[in-house]
């Protein structure tokens, strides 16, 4: 068990740094951060003056070491578009990002779950059709689109709910939330929705399948035949069984909506890390980005450890070798 | 005893009645990048330095002088190298402290240090003194008549804050230092900050001391400032009346908002020129299709190319009517803009055409155009339809659009041929233009000087603006600079950039030639 894990870990720390690396080769293609950091008035002494001092005229693999060797400090520089630490910028961005891939996660999942169910159990009916047509959009449009519609509709139509921002946020430790105020609430539907529609409709669909799928079973039929009621066959043995593939997606999908949260929150000014990164790339500030897309494939290489491990757990061809040696 | 109590309590309540709340919620694109006021020459970043702390000069809105903490000044009688400026006397910092003659002399040092953004401004200046209290001198290397002028976000700090909080030095990036004054702002200025998260809300709020409290409307008693990113939304947040005001519409949407009822747009030209710029000086070029020589090269080619560009149908189709078609680089507020020249951009494909023919291209070129796409107005979809313009008369372009981080590197590091740049002019003066598009590339100027254009005879007139204090005659070398400009065709104008900012009708305010409102002018009813 413990030569699987370490073997594991030190596969992702290896990807971590291939993730790195290719990272650093690209910051060469954004652009040039110190045109931007000096403005129009600056000299050519100044330009070289500071990419000499931020070590841009360093090959990227030695920025990428230097990088290296800073972060295993736990010191990722300074922001150039801020001058502030990242480290400091990026922990009071991650609750709005969070916040709100937690939300549209659990909108996604459960929303998912419920109309995958009804569209199952009545899928002849109109509004089972309905709802497959119009999920069919959800799939298609793009995520911008559907952000820009509907502050469209409940923004500047209807009035209902703010276009942008997060509200007023509670601080609380090092941790700001907006669950705790009536605008910070209102602030997040919009948002949650527009993030969380396309994994909703993956869910729901994936749902959808399964369940028919299980529905054609043998145990099934009998149990229609042993007259057990319709309401305990499809919730208490359809669907159980049906869970099984929507929460290895659901878990995949969980640091997609973390990674992919950067559209949504451009549309709708919500001030987390996928903002920050967008107005990183613009202005070429490396330190963020590079932290970023650090932080971004940590997450990953973290969730997939941890799927893995719980493979093991739950699989015991995996545990093989280790019930040989043993007794 | 209780009486006058009572009495008191009632008079307060009765200002603070008096001075109705006015609360303004303000957006536009970008969020200033530090509190630091000598850290960054950006707009946004002076905008909102504009609101805390003061320099000893302001443009006012329609972007004339104005003493702010210096009420005169004046070329020294006796020694045209010295400027005497008079301090405005009884103003106070937020905090309570004096503002005296030794802060200017320690900001004015600040602005001059290595680290700071605004140094280059300042690089004329040799020495700067107290006389007294109220009095300072600046000593140039020379005759500097513009000087003035160079000071108009210059802003001027509290020694002796600075000193206590460890915010002498400026901002230092690389250093890997974050210094108080980035995320801290004490000044004599119409507002105090109330509370600050970048990218996200800026809160400020009236100073109720302020010097110029009966001299400015100050009808704003406190500003909610919020970046919105996302063009769509931020009109969304206008019309849904989430904020009061932004800068930045973008051109689709002025309709949208004029037609709703209780927003209005309100427009001016923006001292902003948009241009193409040609590599002339090099003998052969790397972008086109012609061996051993460079078309650029040619005058008639250059001018065919202009000839070709047809400005009032970018104007029409492009800009929606939101440009005023250029014939020089310079904004119509610049001293040595004139009528003339900038009307003098005719398009006519015949004569074009057989300019062409006369410099031996009858059958056209190709070469390269690159352009930026998210720096100004629509400068992608200009490109483009400079690109077809130019197909009329045989130069077949090949468009390379990339972003701004991008897109100047080349311009800088001479890696383009032919390319778009927009320039403003801060000190509203040719010598500005001049130094950094029309001098040889050099140490100090010509750093934006992409065309390879290089005449020591033009040099040396850049050069004697500096220190000519004889107005009439460094006029006259400034339209002879001109002259040489327009002939040679060192550029390709193409309009002036016309600004918009969206409001509900209750905010009273004008639009500013370099598009940073300062909200002690706004009335608000």
């Amino acid at each position: 068990m413990l030569a699987y894990i370490i073997r594991r870990v030190l596969q992702s720390v290896l990807v971590l740094l291939i993730v790195g690396l290719v990272a650093f080769a690209m910051f060469s293609f954004v652009g040039d951060p110190v045109d931007n950091m000096l403005g129009q008035e600056r000299t050519q002494a100044d330009i070289e003056r500071l990419r000499q001092q931020l070590g841009l005229d360093q090959p990227f693999v030695v920025q990428y070491w230097r990088f290296l060797e800073q972060a295993a400090q736990g010191n990722f520089g300074l922001s150039y578009r801020q001058g502030r630490p990242v480290a400091e910028i990026l922990m009071e961005r991650l609750p709005a990002t969070l916040e709100l891939a937690f939300v549209s996660g659990l909108l996604a999942l459960f929303g998912g779950i419920a109309l995958g169910i009804f569209t199952a159990i009545r899928r002849r009916g109109i509004p089972a059709n309905v709802i497959m047509t119009v999920s069919l959009i959800g799939v298609s449009l793009p995520t911008f689109l559907i952000g820009i519609l509907l502050i469209y509709v409940f923004s500047v139509e209807l009035g209902w709910l703010p276009s942008f921002g997060r509200g007023e946020v509670v601080q609380i430790g090092g941790w700001t939330t907006g669950f705790l105020t009536e605008s910070g609430l209102k602030a997040l539907i919009l948002p949650a929705i527009t993030l969380g529609l396309y994994q909703m409709t993956l869910i729901m669909r994936l749902v959808r399948t399964e369940m028919l799928e299980v529905l054609r079973m043998d145990y099934i039929r009998f149990a229609r035949a042993r007259g057990i009621r319709e309401k305990s066959i499809n919730f208490r043995h359809a669907l159980k069984n049906t869970l099984v593939p929507v929460i290895t997606i659901t878990g995949l999908q969980l640091g997609s909506i973390i990674a992919f949260a950067i559209i949504t929150e451009t549309v709708f000014q919500w001030p987390g890390v996928g903002l920050l990164f967008i107005n990183a790339i613009q202005f070429v500030d490396i330190p963020v980005m590079a932290a970023y897309l650090m932080m971004i494939s940590v997450m990953f290489v973290g969730i997939n450890l941890i799927v893995d491990m719980l493979y093991f757990a739950i699989d015991p061809r995996l545990r093989v070798d280790r019930t040989a040696g043993g007794h | 005893m209780k009486k006058t109590a009572i009495l008191a309590a009632a008079l307060l309540a009765g200002t603070s009645i008096g001075a109705s709340a006015e609360t303004l919620r303000w957006a536009r694109a970008g969020d200033s990048l530090t509190l630091d006021p000598h850290a960054q020459n950006e707009g946004p970043t002076h905008t909102l330095s504009h609101q805390i702390y003061e320099p000893l000069i302001i443009r006012d809105m329609t972007g004339a002088f104005q003493p702010a903490l210096a009420t005169d000044w004046a070329p020294k009688a006796d020694d045209p190298n010295v400027w005497v400026f008079n301090l405005r006397q009884g103003v106070k910092y937020h905090d309570g402290s004096d503002f005296t003659a030794e802060d200017v002399v320690f900001s004015i040092n600040r602005a001059k240090s290595e680290d700071s953004n605004m140094k280059e401004l300042l690089s004329s200046v040799v020495e700067v003194r107290a006389v007294d209290d109220h009095t300072v001198e600046f000593v140039t290397d020379g005759p500097n008549p513009i000087l003035p002028s160079n000071l108009t976000n210059m802003f001027i700090m509290d020694k002796g804050w600075a000193e206590a909080n460890d915010a002498v030095e400026v901002q230092d990036v690389e250093g890997g230092e974050t210094t108080f004054a980035a995320t801290n702002a004490m000044g004599t200025g119409a507002y105090k900050l109330v509370s600050r998260e970048p990218d996200v809300k800026t809160v400020l709020t009236q100073n109720e001391n302020y010097w110029g409290k009966d001299t400015f409307p100050m009808d704003v008693t406190e500003i909610i400032y919020t970046p919105i990113q996302n063009a769509a939304t931020r009109v969304a947040a206008l019309l849904s009346g989430e904020v009061d005001f932004i800068q930045d519409v973008p051109v689709q949407d002025l309709g949208r908002v004029a037609e709703t009822e209780g927003l209005v747009v309100k427009t001016a030209p923006q001292n902003r020129v948009i241009f193409f710029g040609m590599n002339m000086g090099a003998d052969d070029i790397a972008n086109d299709d012609v061996e051993g020589k460079n078309p650029l090269a040619d005058v008639r080619v250059r001018k065919a190319m202009s000839m070709a560009i047809n400005r009032e149908a970018i104007k029409q189709v492009v800009m929606r009517g939101q440009s005023q078609p250029a014939g020089m680089i310079a904004p119509p507020f610049v001293n040595g803009w004139t009528e003339e020249m900038d009307s003098s951009a005719q398009t006519d494909i015949d004569a074009a055409k057989a300019l062409m023919e006369e410099a031996g291209y009858a059958d056209g070129f190709s070469i390269q155009l690159d352009c930026p796409n998210d720096r100004y107005v629509n400068d992608e979809a200009i490109c483009q339809a400079a690109v077809g313009m130019l197909a009329q008369i045989g130069i077949t372009v090949n468009l390379d659009a990339k972003p701004k981080a991008q897109h100047f590197p080349l311009i800088t590091n001479g890696e383009t041929d032919f390319y778009m740049l927009g320039w403003g002019v801060p000190t509203y003066d040719s010598e500005y233009i001049f130094n950094f598009l029309v001098h040889t590339r050099g140490e100090d100027r010509g750093s934006w000087n992409g065309t390879g254009f290089s005449n020591p005879e033009v040099d040396e007139m850049i050069v004697s603006l500096a220190s000519e204090t004889d107005l009439e005659k460094r006029n006259e070398t400034i339209q002879s600079i001109w002259n040489v400009v327009q002939d040679e065709q060192l550029y390709i104008p193409i309009h002036h950039q016309v600004l918009n900012w969206g409001m509900t009708d209750a905010v009273g305010i004008e639009v500013s030639p370099e598009d940073d409102p300062k909200f002690k002018f706004f009335t608000m009813n």
